[in-house]
């Protein structure tokens, strides 16, 4: 029944945001240690490689892809707002960034291998 | 980060929205170029192929990760102070800790990969 | 034509209080102030809350209503309520006072130390300054002047929520204003007032403000505004 204040479009943006980056924040640390098995243990990264071609993780992956791709396009729409002062059309914006994310998304999906 | 003064957390701020353009561009050519390298699968031979004896993607992946590493402890210092309880010093301490993290294992990474002989 | 009774929920009591439910006879034309004037007339004579023109100019009776901070004299049931009921509390933010008061003290002290009151430059013997109204200055002043601190955004602020020192949209909007008044000198002091975390850059830009305020202010953009000039004047050393 209650409703509040957060039920609007640039909140739910910044809930997005926010979680993006933090998943994001957790991903990086694992990234960049399994590429570094490049170089300390080439085999057990191409074994991973192999792994990761199965279809569930492509797709947890092609998740990751549209949360960096959110968060780029959510910081874009910020950093217009911050330091260019685009006010208006920020619900638009909002769509855009959401539409745009989930496209880059499609588009990594549809070249895995 | 873990002093908490006006001039403190205005640079912050300020490193953050820089690292934030910085990143916007690393990503867009990062994006692009993993789309294209997964086309007809990865392997440990084809990223080391890529970088190994490059100074041009030295240099890039270098930027990339420098901006990684003040922008994600920047970004999760923002979100502990708000969602925790978490004393301002200790978490400037976590997050610093976090960003040494990144940038020492992602430097390895990049300078091992540029130097591999790639293998025949 | 039927009666349709309203399940009016006030809260009664301080911080420690509780909802106590009220029937009012549902009516074609009528606010939720009107809802609290009847049950304080005729229903409950002790219960507390604010109000003063009654028409929409003084922001006095702002309360949160239905989970969303708003004017309750321009607040028609009809809009707001949902399956025949109606919750009305306090305003979010700010210490209770008793049943639907709040206290004011914190946000007003806020717009102090956001630097948001004018400093002089001239004398009354000086001539009038001469200011045009499509001035592009005077038009992002005028853009927030008419706030009459009702504390409704302030209420809908998450940072203000999260962060007990966080100045709040209504003290920058105000303090913007002022960076933008070409007759105002004590920027230097304002915007050192406006940086920092418990100032503009703790703004995530939510825009809850946007949304809830009366008078269509734009707090938001007046933050934005004084995040760019505060880093002009920390990067020119003045901060």
């Amino acid at each position: 029944m209650k409703q509040t204040h957060r039920n609007h479009p640039t909140y739910w943006a910044f809930l997005l945001h926010r979680i993006s980056g933090v998943l994001l924040a957790i991903f990086i640390p694992v990234h960049l240690y399994v590429l570094s098995l490049a170089v300390t243990d080439g085999a057990l990264l191409d074994e991973f490689l192999r792994w990761s071609s199965t279809p569930i993780v492509k797709l947890m992956e092609t998740g990751m892809v549209v949360m960096l791709a959110a968060h780029l396009t959510g910081g874009l729409r910020l950093l217009g707002l911050e330091f260019l002062g685009w006010v208006s059309w920020q619900k638009t914006m909002v769509a855009l960034s959401v539409g745009i994310s989930l496209a880059i998304g499609l588009v990594f999906l549809l070249n895995a291998d | 980060m873990i002093q908490n003064t006006v001039q403190s957390e205005t640079w912050l701020w300020l490193a953050q929205r820089t690292s934030a353009v910085v990143l916007a561009v690393c990503i867009a050519v990062h994006l692009t170029t993993m789309i294209i390298a997964m086309q007809g699968g990865l392997s440990t031979a084809e990223i080391a192929g890529r970088i190994s004896g490059n100074p041009m993607w030295l240099v890039f992946y270098g930027i990339f990760l420098t901006a990684v590493a003040i922008h994600a402890p920047i970004g999760m210092r923002t979100v502990l102070l708000e969602s925790t309880q978490l004393s301002a010093k200790r978490v400037g301490l976590l997050t610093m800790l976090l960003g040494l993290f990144v940038f020492v294992l992602g430097v390895r990474t990049i300078f091992g990969l540029y130097q591999m002989v790639p293998a025949s | 034509m039927t009666e349709e009774m309203l399940q009016v929920s006030v809260w009664k009591g301080d911080a420690k209080g509780a909802f106590v439910t009220y029937q009012v006879r549902r009516q074609e034309n009528q606010t939720v102030l009107d809802l609290v004037t009847h049950i304080q007339r005729h229903i409950d004579p002790g219960l507390s809350y604010r109000f003063a023109c009654r028409v929409g100019v003084c922001g006095s009776c702002a309360m949160t209503v239905n989970g969303k901070a708003r004017w309750t004299c321009r607040s028609h049931v009809s809009n707001v309520v949902e399956d025949g009921r109606i919750e009305i509390r306090p305003l979010e933010s700010l210490p209770i006072v008793k049943d639907l008061v709040v206290d004011m003290t914190d946000f007003f002290d806020k717009w102090a130390k956001a630097k948001g009151s004018f400093e002089p430059t001239c004398s009354c013997n000086d001539e009038i300054a001469a200011v045009s109204p499509s001035d592009k200055k005077r038009r992002l002043a005028d853009a927030g002047i008419e706030c009459i601190g009702c504390g409704v955004c302030y209420a809908a602020c998450d940072v203000v929520r999260w962060k007990p020192d966080y100045l709040g949209p209504a003290a920058m909007n105000r303090a913007w204003t002022l960076v933008n008044d070409v007759r105002d000198g004590g920027n230097d002091e304002r915007l050192r007032a406006v940086a920092g975390d418990d100032g503009c850059l703790s703004c995530h830009s939510q825009q809850s403000c946007v949304e809830r305020c009366p008078q269509k202010l734009n707090p938001t953009m007046a933050i934005a505004g004084l995040k760019r000039e505060t880093i002009k004047a920390a990067l020119k050393g003045k901060l």
